[in-house]
């Protein structure tokens, strides 16, 4: 077998699996995708609930505007431009990826990071305490209490 | 090291709770709309007493469109008859006065036209699709349209006489 008959088969053998894979990998449901793109949207008369989990007549009536637009053709990207078009990027869940928003996303891994380099400080001052306080311990003794330690351990021990 | 250690905590704390206070204060309904000095969302409507309209017919006249609901007490009442007011004064000069009835029922609808024996056209937005066309948050809610088609002001809350005047008289 040659190699060029060998990589023909392997990207063949390639190919099949990975055509089988995304065919077997389940395939989001228009009505899962409204409920996806509605939970992403602040509920306009609600407090700090999404679209997709408020029961009210407005979120009813948004979701049924989702339904609708996905019908029509229009891709997840368009819709919600479309209600930031309308109600600003308020009416996001979560704020776009961009410009000072960048703040909101960074701002808590930057914190967990000065909240691990404040933990790794007092733990090192915390061993650098009890390894000094140790050395201290261990410190020679005063010869005349060692004198007087040997001479009544031989004492002891006779 | 002593002072350093006790203001660690508050220099902590006050952003995070600063940040906690202004979101919370927020009104979302006093977000600015990203619709002003855009041009007004197309839409139209049959009314209550059977006629229709659609914006683009309106073309070239200052139009208010105010969302009301008759369950809104009792900013709606209050401004009813400031609207209706406005309606009778401008109307010869061209101004148009449409209100737009959301989530209501329609006979509570007709009551309140009636009790407050209001003469502009209202219709029900029954799916909605108006109501979120325009960003609404909650009523009233009201959109001044210039005569190039453009959304001059929209005003949250109850509308008064004075305001009702100078936003009209601002679009002529």
């Amino acid at each position: 077998m040659g190699p060029s008959l060998r990589r023909a088969l392997l990207t063949a053998l390639i190919m099949g699996v990975l055509g089988a894979w995304l065919g077997a990998a389940p395939a989001v449901s228009p009505e899962d995708q409204v409920h996806l793109l509605a939970a992403e949207l602040r509920c306009p008369v609600c407090q700090n609930l999404s679209v997709g989990d408020s029961p009210s007549e407005m979120a009813n009536q948004m979701r049924e505007l989702i339904r609708e637009k996905l019908q029509q053709g229009e891709s997840p990207d368009q819709i919600r431009a479309y209600f930031v078009s309308r109600y600003g990027e308020w009416i996001l869940l979560a704020p776009k990826r961009q410009g000072f928003n960048w703040v909101a996303w960074l701002l808590p891994f930057g914190a967990i990071l000065v909240g691990v380099g404040v933990i790794g400080w007092v733990v090192r001052r915390g061993a650098a305490r009890s390894r000094a306080s140790r050395t201290e311990a261990l410190q020679p003794l005063d010869p005349q209490y060692a004198r007087r330690l040997e001479a009544e351990l031989k004492e002891w021990g006779r | 090291m002593a002072t350093w250690k006790k203001l660690i905590v508050p220099i902590a704390i006050i952003p995070v709770l600063l940040l906690l206070a202004y979101g919370f204060k927020t009104n979302p309904r006093e977000v600015p709309s990203p619709l002003i000095g855009q041009p007004a969302p197309p839409f139209a409507m049959h009314f209550f007493d059977g006629g229709t309209t659609s914006l683009g017919e309106l073309h070239g006249k200052p139009v208010v469109v105010n969302f009301w609901a008759s369950w809104c007490f009792p900013a709606c009442f209050e401004e009813a008859p400031a609207l209706e007011a406005a309606w009778q004064a401008y109307r010869e000069r061209g101004v148009m006065v449409i209100g737009v009835d959301i989530q209501d029922r329609e006979a509570d609808a007709k009551a309140f036209i009636e009790r407050f024996k209001l003469s502009f056209p209202n219709g029900p937005d029954l799916q909605g699709k108006i109501t979120i066309d325009y960003g609404v948050y909650g009523v009233p809610e009201t959109f001044f349209i210039g005569k190039d088609g453009k959304i001059h002001y929209k005003h949250v809350g109850a509308l008064d006489r004075k305001v009702l005047r100078a936003k009209i008289e601002e679009m002529l």
